[in-house]
């Protein structure tokens, strides 16, 4: 379908404009479905969640992108150190070791500071240490696409929430608006924080607001998030609109939590807390 | 006209120096975070917004609150206030310069500034806001210029000003709904997050702007030659006061919600703001001088005897001005960030660099003001000297 492209510094541009197309394709493929030819979308998936993620030649594409995060397995592995490092080396995030002004992708939080709602006092102590991932939950009603003035953070129809470094003010109106700290603002240049420069993807300036992107730059090329790549199969990730998919598949085995759901955000991030897979 | 505020007394011009002086240092403070990004500021991951948009918050009150001397005087026809009306419409203008200024300095990437129109977004609350915003800069620079160029003739101002003093009238309004709708409708922010933020909004601006109006007028009563009568002071002085106790009213209608229910999120700001959260307690020494100031305010506002004493009567509007300031322009804003969504209390302060800022968009404001009130000074000097 697509070519494989490799994003340099700068094309993030291109890149939206690219997913405008890739919309109306999904929106197609949709109707298509309503037409009774029961095929929906996501049927280009690749098996995402393997360990080694296949490079398809074509772009995978969903109805709606969704995380599944075994947090027991991926405690039990011990390798998010691993998980962090290759997001934020792959996206050039920079390593800023001052909590006020960092910049950060995915980190660990507590269960007590994760899910404030549902934490108490008794609770088994192996959840209480357990470290659950956060990162952007790609909200299905997503405030800060919702706030952002000039549609710099946007909302793909596959669900993702995607940014254009290059149109952001750098307001902080969805630093402000996303109730899950998910985003951070360059407070000053980057590059210096920067250990190696990542060709694959841009760097960013001072001034503009950045997170996780479900590594829609992978996604063009078939690819699984780095995240997923890196996790020996405790992050699943596919189509939630799928009932065949593999995040399907992964939240029938147990029991799976979202944060903050009363705020009615619709986080597409789910965390299984117990179960996870069958054999493990 | 613009003419007028070139001639004046070494006062005026020593009061020039001196706002031009602030410019000055807001300017190159200015230039040092353009240089080097927000880092500069004390704006963190966690407070993402500070002493920049809790001021443009405050200033577009004092910008709206000019209604409160245009509708008595325009819709009921009440004489009294005929010659303070267009301070109110200058101290707007200048307000609204600061408020939109201060937005400008709170961005990362200033320089971009204009994708907010070539992108126009109707489902963000700041385009709207810019929108209403600069309509209304326009209104009050039109209808203040232009009645003010008849007064300078003798004549009655054209009818089409009258019709744009009552658009102005809604328009204020929005002014500051709209700005309320900025923080009224993000989930997650309890302590912003409530149905009666913009009346609050509305209630507390129709304080502190008339107070501040007030005050200026008996600066200058004092200072110039333009005498505000005493029975217009004391007009003002009621709509302060009745307008600050329906704040104050407002204020505690939010405690009794909080507390009563019992709702951790909803009482967790005003802990924070009140007692301190996990021993992080910068704002409480100044939330409880904005409760004393408040109280003390109304008490001298709401008896007779002492809201005419002309010595107490600058003393409570000051009071009101400076609770409102604190509850609105530090209080809110900041106290709307804690604790953040991990539960987590990360404190604001702000940096030398962003005060400098501030008392250079402050400076530049107040320049812009003592221009358009030399001016109107001088126009209403010359007509009276025609007169006698
Ligand atoms: S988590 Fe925050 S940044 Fe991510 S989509 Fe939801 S509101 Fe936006
Ligand atoms: S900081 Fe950038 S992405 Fe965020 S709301 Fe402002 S313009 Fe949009």
């Amino acid at each position: 379908m697509r070519e494989l492209s490799t994003s340099g510094p700068g094309d993030t541009g291109m890149a939206r404009r690219d997913f405008v197309t890739s919309g109306i394709v999904i929106l197609a493929a949709g109707m298509a479905g309503l037409g009774g030819t029961g095929a929906l979308v996501g049927c280009t998936q690749v098996a995402l969640s393997d360990k080694s993620a296949v490079v398809a030649d074509e772009a995978a594409e969903a109805g709606h992108w969704g995380l599944v995060i075994d947090v027991a397995k991926l405690n039990a592995e011990g390798n998010f150190g691993r998980i962090k490092a290759a997001c934020h080396q792959k996206h050039n995030v920079p390593l800023i070791h001052d909590a006020k002004t960092e910049v950060k992708w995915i980190w660990a939080e507590s269960f007590e500071h994760s899910f404030i709602d549902l934490e108490n006092t008794y609770m088994n102590k192996s959840i209480k240490d357990l470290e659950f991932p956060m990162l952007c939950n790609h909200c299905e009603n997503p405030v800060c696409v919702r706030v952002c003035p000039t549609q710099a953070t946007f909302q793909r129809p596959d669900g993702i929430v995607d940014m254009d470094y290059h149109r952001c003010i750098g307001c902080r109106f969805c630093m402000t608006g996303c109730p899950f700290n998910a985003r951070s603002l360059n407070f000053y240049d980057p590059r210096p924080y920067i250990g190696e420069v990542d060709p694959g993807y841009p760097t960013r300036t001072k001034g503009v607001v950045e997170k996780c992107n479900f590594c829609v730059e992978r996604l063009k090329q078939g690819l699984a998030p780095y995240c997923v790549e890196e996790s020996n199969g405790s992050f699943v990730f596919g189509d939630l609109d799928d009932p065949g998919s593999d995040v399907r598949k992964a939240l029938e085995t147990g029991f799976s939590i979202r944060r903050r759901v009363s705020l009615g955000t619709g986080p597409s991030v789910y965390y299984l807390v117990e179960g996870g897979e069958p054999d493990a | 006209m613009l003419e007028k505020a070139l001639h004046g007394s070494w006062r005026y011009w020593l009061w020039m120096a001196f706002l031009l002086f602030l410019v000055g240092v807001g300017f190159f403070a200015y230039v040092r975070q353009f240089t080097y990004g927000l880092g500069l500021t004390g704006m963190s991951r966690d407070v993402t917004w500070g002493l920049y948009i809790s001021q443009f918050t405050f200033l577009v009150g004092v910008a709206a609150s000019g209604v409160m001397v245009a509708i008595p005087y325009y819709l009921h026809d009440f004489k009294t206030f005929g010659k303070i009306v267009i301070l109110g419409e200058f101290l707007a203008v200048a307000s609204i310069v600061m408020a939109v200024l201060f937005v400008f300095v709170d961005l990362g990437q200033p320089t971009r500034v204009l994708n907010v129109l070539l992108y126009p977004t109707p489902h963000s609350i700041m385009f709207w806001d810019i929108c209403v915003l600069s309509g209304y800069l326009l209104l009050n620079i039109v209808i203040g210029w232009t009645v003010l160029g008849a007064e300078k003739k003798g004549f009655a101002p054209p009818r089409w000003t009258r019709v744009l003093t009552i658009v102005s009238i809604p328009w204020a309004i929005s002014i500051h709904t709209v700005t309320a709708f900025l923080y009224a409708g993000i989930p997650g922010k309890d302590y912003w997050l409530t149905a009666i933020m913009a009346a609050r909004f509305l209630s507390s601006a129709f304080a502190s702007g008339p107070a501040l109006l007030i005050i200026i007028c008996l600066v200058l009563r004092r200072l110039s030659s333009f005498k505000v009568e005493n029975s217009a002071v004391q007009a003002l002085a009621k709509i302060v006061l009745y307008a600050f106790i329906v704040n104050v009213f407002f204020f505690i209608l939010e405690v009794f919600t909080a507390f009563y229910s019992g709702v951790p999120g909803h009482q967790a700001s005003l802990l924070y703001l009140f007692a301190g959260l996990d021993g992080h307690d910068n704002l409480v020494f100044f939330m409880w001088a904005a409760t004393v100031l408040a109280f003390l305010g109304i008490v001298l506002l709401l008896v007779p005897k002492l809201r005419r004493n002309p010595v107490v009567l600058p003393i409570a509007l000051l009071a009101v001005f400076a609770a409102c300031w604190l509850d609105k322009g530090l209080g809110l804003i900041l106290g709307g960030f804690v604790p953040n969504s991990f539960e987590g209390v990360v404190e604001y302060l702000p940096s030398a660099n962003e005060l400098m800022v501030v008392c250079g968009v402050f400076g530049l404001g107040m320049l812009i003001m003592s221009v358009l009130y030399k001016i109107v000074i001088s126009v209403r000097r010359a007509h009276e000297g025609d007169a006698h």
